[in-house]
């Protein structure tokens, strides 16, 4: 076996005394998509959060190729480098154009050129199908472009693995199609993912390894065949016939 | 402008009682030879006035980020020492902390083997720089505070650092909402530099005590004090109310 992109081995973590993930064991192959679904407050964002220490767990090991992540700021740095997170809210920085947006990180943290970062940044915005809005603030564009553009500025990292938290939560229902378009094809180009959503249509679509979660712990875990065709758990039945029925 | 007519109007009547004999405001009338004279020493004090507050408010603007700062971090510690450096400091009231510095502070220089002498100029830009640095400080801390955090969560997954998420991210942001009450804070500092008088400093407040020893007209040399203040901290507000509306057109999210 290769070594796994990602290794979560019983991890564990309270907000105070509340009890948010339960011995968490994940594994995740490079180039692997995994889709983690379940009711809120699972505690399904806690663990992507945890993967490149937006969050500290408290217990169990969380290994990103290799690397293990602690308190040491380089662990820190060295993950991070290699894992980009696009959030439920986008968090695109507002006082900056969209093309500032995509070459902050390459010309701060990666020291690229102006030229090279530009270059790099027209190339991934071309890849979110969004060139044009390049001079563009932010706010001057829909929640769909704005979720890509923070899509392209993860990617202008170059990272091995990609992290969504829940990326078409707060997007209109006619934006989400274009911004899930974006994420198959990023999945079909070989990128390693882990999936917060509720798109079950994506999930079942791009998905190697469907998570489910309930209450701090993963409750059922397989392909997405085993996990939508026969559900274990009377748990994930009830969540799946809940979001299924519509 | 006819706001500012009324402003002025109580001083205008008491001019208007100049004919009556009890008033002297021919101390301060400059058409005559000697009025001019002690107009021109009263005003003369206004540069002083301006540089200590200048000097004291950008002293304070760099001292109140660097206070600030600790405050905002995750680790207790740090934050603690934020907290005692804003009680303490603002628990102090000006001219004691102007006293201690002033006659205090050279001695522990003294006792520590080395010669930094104190004059009124810059004794009282440290007392005042310091003293405005807790209040600044309090204002930083709100306005990074009130820019989301999710902000400086997308500035650490793009691999940015705490210095570059600040200077790129988050005080761009944050500065649009802390401009406001830090020109604010500098008009509290215009005030409060009248302090230094007590000092010996030369400024506008130090020059009419003096006028008023020499002249013994103490409401009209006052009142002129006054309305000096006046015009100063009228036109920073002026200044203010044209930053708040650029900063207002300017916000985009």
């Amino acid at each position: 076996m290769t070594q796994a992109a990602i290794e979560l081995h019983n991890v564990n973590k309270w907000f105070d005394t509340f009890h948010v993930l339960k011995d968490i064991n994940l594994s995740i192959q490079p180039g692997e998509k995994v889709v983690i679904c379940g009711p809120s407050g699972s505690g399904k964002s806690t663990v992507v959060r945890c993967i490149n220490r937006l969050e500290e767990h408290q217990k169990g090991t969380i290994r990103v190729d290799g690397v293990e992540l602690n308190d040491d700021p380089q662990s820190v740095a060295a993950i991070r480098s290699e894992v980009g997170m696009v959030f439920q809210q986008f968090n695109l920085f507002p006082h900056l154009t969209v093309l500032e947006n995509l070459t902050l990180g390459p010309i701060k943290a990666r020291g690229l050129s102006k030229d090279e970062a530009r270059a790099k940044a027209m190339h991934y915005l071309e890849r979110v199908h969004i060139p044009e809005q390049a001079d563009k603030r932010p706010a001057q564009l829909s929640g769909g472009q704005q979720q890509r553009v923070a899509i392209a500025r993860s990617l202008c990292m170059e990272p091995k693995v990609l992290l969504f938290d829940e990326p078409t939560s707060a997007l209109d229902p006619e934006m989400i199609s274009e911004v899930l378009d974006v994420m198959v094809e990023l999945a079909q180009e070989g990128m390693t993912m882990v999936v917060v959503t509720h798109e079950m249509g994506f999930a079942r679509k791009v998905a190697d390894q469907m998570v489910f979660m309930d209450a701090g712990e993963i409750v059922e875990q397989g392909s997405p065949e085993a996990f939508f065709g026969a559900p274990r758990s009377p748990r994930c039945q009830k969540f799946l016939s809940q979001i299924l029925q519509h | 402008m006819k706001k500012y007519l009324i402003i002025f109007a109580p001083l205008v009547l008491l001019a208007g009682c100049s004919s009556s004999s009890t008033w002297g405001w021919y101390v301060i009338n400059p058409m005559t030879p000697s009025g001019w004279i002690n107009v021109k020493f009263l005003i003369s004090g206004m540069w002083a006035t301006i540089l200590i507050s200048v000097i004291a408010a950008v002293i304070s603007i760099g001292l109140g980020l660097i206070v600030a700062l600790p405050g905002l971090a995750a680790s207790r510690g740090w934050r603690v020492l934020n907290r005692v450096y804003v009680e303490l400091i603002r628990s102090i009231p000006l001219l004691p902390m102007l006293f201690w510095v002033f006659y205090g502070l050279p001695i522990i220089f003294r006792e520590m083997g080395v010669n930094i002498p104190i004059d009124p100029f810059w004794g009282a830009i440290i007392t005042l720089a310091i003293s405005d640095s807790a209040f600044t400080a309090e204002i930083y801390r709100a306005g990074i505070q009130s820019i989301a955090k999710g902000q400086t969560e997308a500035a650490q997954t793009i691999g940015l650092n705490y210095i570059q998420t600040m200077r790129y991210v988050i005080l761009p942001q944050a500065i649009r909402r802390i401009l406001p009450p830090l020109a604010n804070q500098f008009i509290y500092i215009v005030k409060m530099s009248a302090f230094a008088s007590v000092i010996g400093m030369q400024e506008l407040t130090r020059r009419a005590n003096e006028l008023v020893v020499t002249e013994y007209r103490p409401l009209e040399i006052y009142s002129l004090l006054i309305l000096e203040y006046l015009v100063l901290v009228l036109i920073i507000s002026a200044g203010v109310r044209w930053l708040e509306r650029r900063m207002g057109s300017d916000e985009r999210s």
